[in-house]
């Protein structure tokens, strides 16, 4: 674990370092401040930048991710000689990517709710920033899998592309086509759980049952609302989406310490 | 049992318990049954070998013999299907302490590419933690200093591989793999080299090392491992290879080898 805490610390270094993450903070920062300016209400702001974490961050963090493992991959070989094990160096290079990014996304949104004026649900912003940063562990867990997984770069970028095209759009697609053509049947249960199984369907469903919106969501809304009620619908999707960051970084890591460099 | 008389089985006998004599026999890498594949390539085929204590150990053979896969899974890096690594009675696969023993000089360089020289030889400092002493000779000869300041990006092959070699000797390691180590320096930089890994000899520490250069392995080696297609046809000291091939010098005895000679 010391050797985990020494490589999360050259590693944040090195990515504070190169200065991406300053711009990915400040494309937060600006989008939110000019939602104000725009005459946003606090609640319509967070609102609107639902749509936009719900799309961007699983966007950054997975393209971000996998460049940054192959990029590291001479670092990688140069400690695999040193006394290190593979565990710690899997966890702190995990830890090196995704605190940034998700501290990033967090300072970007919340800084303009200090400085603009707003009154509404203090809890909804609270549950944005907490589904943004989940979403970015997981969809940088996600990452590490893919680049651990494919030796050919252009094929690792290939997958974190579709997976980020399937969870984000195609997936809600399908559950549309869906819920169309078998409208004749009771479909509650089976589209509850179908939504947790993608992280970002997840993400939306715990943005909503904040709003109290969750008619805007029509159909799924009303499942959720439903079924889950509120506490426990929190907590069963909040599980789920911690799972997304779990399982993924698991067999990463498993694939990571089998892996003949 | 005495070191005056070294008996073939003993180094292996008093292998397990605490601190024992140095017979020049003694293994401090040994290799029992290891077998690795590349999908249906057979890149190690069952081998077995020795790394004595204090000697020079160069490992030859044509290229794609295996030589590189048998060096990284030394360090772990390949993990063999078969087969056990013992580096200095310590289980190689099990966790990473057994590589504080080991500096490592690689083929290629491998180096963070936005870090200084600088930045990397500290960051090794930190991760191995205090240690009392540490050799910087070699950034001294090869008089490094000026470049240490400059991204690793940026400096020229050949200065890459002095810094690789730094990092091999920084922590006064008792076994040194060095993966062709003079390819990419000029000849007073290889023969800096070559007199420390002789100078680390004298003092005690054990060497593996692979190279294609026959000149350099003439003057270092005192045994050999001869690998071909992932199997090891001959392993022993300079004078065993002398009397199974016929041949006095090295590269000669080598190529005989290839030619299947003594085998």
């Amino acid at each position: 674990m010391r050797s985990t805490a020494k490589i999360l610390r050259y590693q944040l270094r090195d990515v504070l370092r190169g200065r991406w993450v300053l711009v990915y903070t400040l494309l937060f920062l600006v989008m939110t401040d000019a939602l104000f300016r725009f005459g946003g209400s606090g609640d319509r702001v967070v609102l609107s930048m639902m749509n936009v974490v719900l799309l961007l961050v699983p966007l950054v963090s997975i393209m971000f991710g996998t460049m940054y493992l192959y990029h590291a991959r001479e670092f990688i070989v140069m400690l695999l000689a040193q006394p290190v094990d593979r565990t710690s160096l899997f966890l702190g290079m995990f830890g090196g990517m995704a605190f940034p990014l998700a501290g990033g996304f967090v300072v970007g949104v919340a800084l303009p709710f200090l400085w603009h004026p707003w009154s509404g649900f203090g809890s909804a912003l609270a549950v944005l920033l907490l589904t943004g940063a989940l979403l970015t562990l997981a969809f940088v867990a996600l990452a590490f899998l893919v680049a651990v997984q494919f030796e050919d770069r252009a094929k690792g970028f290939g997958v974190a592309v579709l997976i980020w095209l399937l969870s984000a759009v195609v997936y809600d697609g399908i559950l549309l086509v869906l819920v169309a053509s078998l409208w004749r049947y009771p479909l509650e249960q089976p589209l509850l759980v179908l939504s947790l199984l993608n992280p970002i369907d997840i993400g939306r469903i715990l943005l909503l049952l904040e709003f109290d919106v969750a008619a805007l969501m029509g159909y799924t809304g009303a499942v959720f609302n439903r079924f889950l009620g509120s506490a426990l619908g929190k907590a069963v999707a909040l599980t789920a989406l911690v799972s997304w960051t779990v399982i993924p970084f698991l067999v990463g890591l498993r694939r990571f310490r089998a892996k003949d460099f | 049992m005495t070191a005056s008389m070294p008996r073939p089985g003993d180094a292996a006998a008093d292998r397990p318990s605490g601190p024992r004599l140095v017979t020049s026999t003694a293994p401090i890498i040994e290799i029992e049954g290891l077998a690795k594949r590349f999908g249906s390539l057979h890149v190690l085929n069952d081998i077995s070998a020795m790394v004595s204590v204090g000697r020079v150990t160069a490992v030859v053979g044509p290229n794609a013999a295996g030589k590189s896969t048998l060096i990284k899974a030394i360090l772990g890096m390949v993990r063999p299907d078969r087969g056990r690594i013992l580096v200095n009675g310590l289980a190689v696969g099990r966790d990473a302490d057994y590589r504080r023993g080991i500096g490592y000089m690689p083929q290629a360089s491998h180096f963070p590419e936005n870090l200084s020289g600088r930045e990397v030889l500290a960051m090794l400092r930190h991760l191995r933690g205090p240690s009392a002493e540490y050799d910087e000779e070699l950034l001294d000869t090869f008089a490094l200093a000026p470049e240490l300041d400059k991204q690793v990006r940026t400096l020229s092959g050949g200065t890459r591989q002095k810094l690789n070699a730094v990092i091999a000797f920084l922590f006064r390691p008792p076994l040194l793999i060095l993966d062709e180590p003079t390819a990419g320096l000029d000849p007073v930089a290889s023969g800096i080299l070559k007199d420390k890994i002789l100078r680390c000899r004298s003092a005690g520490a054990s060497v593996l090392l692979s190279s294609h250069v026959m000149s350099e392995l003439e003057e270092l080696t005192d045994s050999v491992i001869f690998m071909l297609d992932g199997s090891i046809p001959f392993q022993g000291p300079r004078a065993e290879l002398q009397r199974v091939t016929g041949e006095d010098r090295l590269e000669r005895a080598i190529a005989a080898l290839m030619n299947g000679v003594g085998r």
